[in-house]
C-alpha cells in the first residue's frame, strides 16, 4: 500500500496523451483571468484613491473671508489666520497668495481679475493633523469668533458622497473577483469531467492494475494546472497591457483625483499572484472533481 | 515484489487452507434483471491452473470481473488471498489488484502508448523506476514474439499482436493470480500453444491461473488443469470437487 502514494515516475507524462488538454479551457481561463485582474486592479486602485482622499483632502478646511470692505477683509483674514494657527491639532495654515488666487480664478474670470475692483474673498487653507476629523467644529467655532464674515467649508462634506461611491465600487470589484473565482472553478470542474470522459478507458485500465485514485488524479492535476497557468498568464498579460495603457491616459489628464488611482507596487504584486492562485485553485478543483469521480468506481 | 511479500502471501494462503479464491453462495445481478451469476460456491487452490468454460453468455466474463475486482457481487461472500473482499474498504483494493494480472477479452491496450509502454504499465503503477523496467519489458515482448514491435502503437498491430501485448502486460509484474478472458481468441494455433506454454511456465513458478475459453484443444493440453463449467450463470460441479477440493500435497 505504501507504493500507492508513489508517482508513476518519469513516465507520468506519457500515461495520458501529450500536450495540454484539448478544448477551450485555457482560453476560457485566460478570459476569466483578464476580467479578474481588471476587477482586482479596479478594487485596489480605488482602495488607494480612497486612502489618498481621506489622508489628504478630507482633512482640509477652506476658509473664505467674505467681507466686502477690503480693510475689514484683511483684518478678519489676519485674525482668522492667527486663530487657526493657535488651535491644537492643526497641521498647517496657509493663506493663498495673490498668485495662487490668480491661478485659481483665471479660468473663470480671466487674467487680471484681481487687479479689477472685484471683491474677491481671502482664502485660507487649514490642514488638520491626521485623525483630526473631529476637530472640524472647534476650528469652525474659533474662526467664526475671529472673523464674523468667514465661511468655513470642510472638504469632507463634499467628499463624503464621493467616498461612498468609491466604497460601493470597491465592493462591486470584490464581488466581481469572487464571481470570477466561482466561474473559473466551474470551468475547471467541467474541463476535468470532460477529460475524465475522454480518457475513461485508460483510467479504467490503470484502475484495474491497482493504480490508486491519487496516482490517477495526479495525471490530470498537472495537465489542468498547465492549462490554468497558460490561461492565467495570457489573461494577466492582456490585463496588464490594458492597465498600463489606462494608467498613461489617466496620467495625461493630470487630474489629482484620477492620478491617485495609480496602482501602488504592492497591488501589482497581488495582481501577478492572481494567476498563481488560479493555478492552485484549478489544481485543487480538478483534484477534487477527479477523486470524486474515481470514488464512484469500485 | 520481494521475498517478504511472498512470505506474507504464503501466510495468507495458509489462513484459508491453501485456497487463493473462495466463493460462497455468490450471486451477481446487473440492474434489476435476473441474476447473471447465481449460487456460485467454489474455491481455487493456490498454484492451481483452472479453465473456465461455458457457452457464450454463460457469465464467464462476469465471473472473472468479480475475480479481478472490477465488480462487487450482489450477494454472497468472496475471499481473495485469504481476505474478505466484499466488505473490504475501497482504499485497500488497489493493493489487491496489483497482485492480479488480467488479460481482458477486448485487450484494453492504451491506444496512445507504444507496445513497450503498455507492457510497462503495471510496473509503473507499482512504482518501478524506468531504468529497472527496461530489460524485463523488452524480454517479455521478445517472449511473446514482439521484440521488434516495441515502439508500435496498438492501432498498427494486428489483433493477434495486440492480444500478445495484452498478455505480456498481464504477466509482467509476476502476479500471484492471472486471470485471462479468452486469451487465445485472436491468435493462430501455433501462437496459442506458445501463449499457453507461457501460462504453464508461470503456473509452475507458483502463479494461480484462471483462463476462460471455449477452446477444448487448449484445455486438453494442460494435463493438471481443472475445469469450471458455467451454464446460464450456474456452476456445473457434478462431483463436488470444486466445492470441496481435495487437499494438495504441497498446500
Ligand atoms: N455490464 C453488464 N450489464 C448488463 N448485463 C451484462 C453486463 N455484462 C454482461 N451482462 C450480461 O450477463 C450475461 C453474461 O455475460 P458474460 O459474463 O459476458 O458472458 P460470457 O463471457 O460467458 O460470454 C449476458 O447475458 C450479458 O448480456
Ligand atoms: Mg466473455
Amino acid at each position: 500500500m505504501k507504493a500507492g502514494a508513489r508517482k508513476f515516475g518519469a513516465a507520468d507524462r506519457r500515461l495520458l496523451p501529450e500536450g495540454r488538454m484539448a478544448g477551450p479551457m485555457p482560453w476560457v481561463i485566460a478570459i476569466m483571468m483578464f476580467l479578474t485582474v481588471l476587477a482586482a486592479a479596479a478594487g485596489l486602485g480605488l482602495g488607494s484613491a480612497a486612502g489618498n482622499l481621506t489622508a489628504g483632502m478630507a482633512s482640509r478646511l477652506t476658509v473664505q473671508v467674505m467681507a466686502a470692505n477690503p480693510d475689514r477683509r484683511e483684518a478678519e483674514a489676519a485674525a482668522a489666520l492667527a486663530a487657526a494657527e493657535r488651535l491644537p491639532g492643526v497641521a498647517r495654515v496657509h493663506r493663498l497668495t495673490q498668485d495662487e488666487m490668480q491661478k485659481l480664478l483665471e479660468p473663470w474670470l480671466g487674467g487680471g481679475a484681481l487687479d479689477a475692483d472685484l471683491p474677491i474673498p481671502a482664502m485660507i487653507d487649514v490642514d488638520l493633523a491626521p485623525g483630526g476629523g473631529d476637530r472640524v467644529d472647534t476650528v469652525r467655532g474659533a474662526i467664526a469668533a475671529a472673523a464674523p464674515s468667514a465661511r468655513v467649508d470642510s472638504n469632507a462634506t463634499w467628499l463624503a458622497p464621493l467616498g461612498r461611491l468609491i466604497a460601493a465600487l470597491r465592493w462591486l470589484a470584490v464581488a466581481l473577483v469572487l464571481l470570477m473565482i466561482g466561474a473559473t472553478a466551474a470551468t475547471v470542474v467541467l474541463a476535468a469531467r470532460a477529460a475524465l470522459d475522454t480518457h475513461r478507458a485508460t483510467i479504467e485500465v490503470l484502475h484495474l492494475m491497482g493504480a490508486t485514485d491519487l496516482q490517477v488524479a495526479r495525471l490530470f492535476q498537472r495537465r489542468i494546472a498547465l492549462d490554468a497557468l497558460f490561461g492565467g498568464l495570457v489573461g494577466l498579460a492582456a490585463a496588464a497591457l490594458v492597465l498600463v495603457l489606462l494608467g498613461s491616459r489617466a496620467a495625461a489628464l493630470g487630474s489629482d483625483l484620477l492620478g491617485s488611482v495609480a496602482l501602488p507596487p504592492l497591488a501589482w504584486v497581488l495582481l501577478i499572484a492572481l494567476p498563481l492562485l488560479g493555478v492552485l485553485l484549478a489544481m485543487l478543483v480538478a483534484r477534487t472533481t477527479i477523486l470524486r469521480a474515481l470514488g464512484r468506481m469500485l | 515484489m520481494g521475498w517478504r511479500e511472498k512470505r506474507g502471501r504464503a501466510e495468507a494462503g495458509l489462513a484459508s487452507g491453501g485456497s487463493i479464491v473462495q466463493f460462497d453462495n455468490v450471486g451477481l445481478r446487473y440492474g434489476t434483471g435476473a441474476e447473471t451469476l447465481s449460487d456460485l460456491s467454489f474455491s481455487l487452490q493456490e498454484g492451481g491452473f483452472y479453465f473456465l468454460t461455458g457457452p457464450s453468455g454463460a457469465g464467464k466474463t462476469s465471473l472473472l470481473r468479480l475475480l479481478y475486482l472490477a465488480q462487487r457481487p450482489s450477494r454472497g461472500l468472496i475471499r481473495l488471498f485469504g481476505e474478505d473482499i466484499v466488505t473490504m474498504p475501497r482504499r485497500r483494493l488497489p493493493g489487491f489488484r496489483r497482485r492480479i494480472g488480467v488479460v481482458f477479452q477486448d485487450f484494453r491496450l492504451v491506444p496512445h502508448l507504444s507496445a513497450f509502454d503498455n507492457v510497462a504499465l503495471p510496473l509503473r503503477v507499482a512504482g518501478v523506476a524506468d531504468r529497472d523496467l527496461e530489460n524485463p519489458v523488452k524480454e517479455m515482448l521478445a517472449w511473446v514474439g514482439l521484440g521488434h514491435r516495441a515502439s508500435a502503437r496498438p492501432a498498427t498491430l494486428s489483433g493477434g499482436e495486440q492480444q500478445r501485448v495484452a498478455i505480456a502486460r498481464a504477466v509482467i509484474a509476476r502476479p500471484e493470480l492471472l486471470v485471462a478472458d479468452e486469451p487465445t481468441g485472436n491468435v493462430d494455433p501455433d501462437m496459442a500453444k506458445r501463449l499457453l506454454h507461457l501460462f504453464d511456465s508461470l503456473n509452475k513458478l507458483g502463479t494461480t491461473i484462471v483462463v476462460a475459453t471455449h477452446d477444448l484443444h487448449l484445455i486438453s493440453s494442460i494435463g493438471r488443469a481443472e475445469m469450471l463449467r458455467l451454464d446460464r450463470g450456474e456452476l456445473l460441479d457434478p462431483t463436488g470437487a470444486l466445492r470441496h477440493p481435495p487437499r494438495r500435497p504441497d498446500a
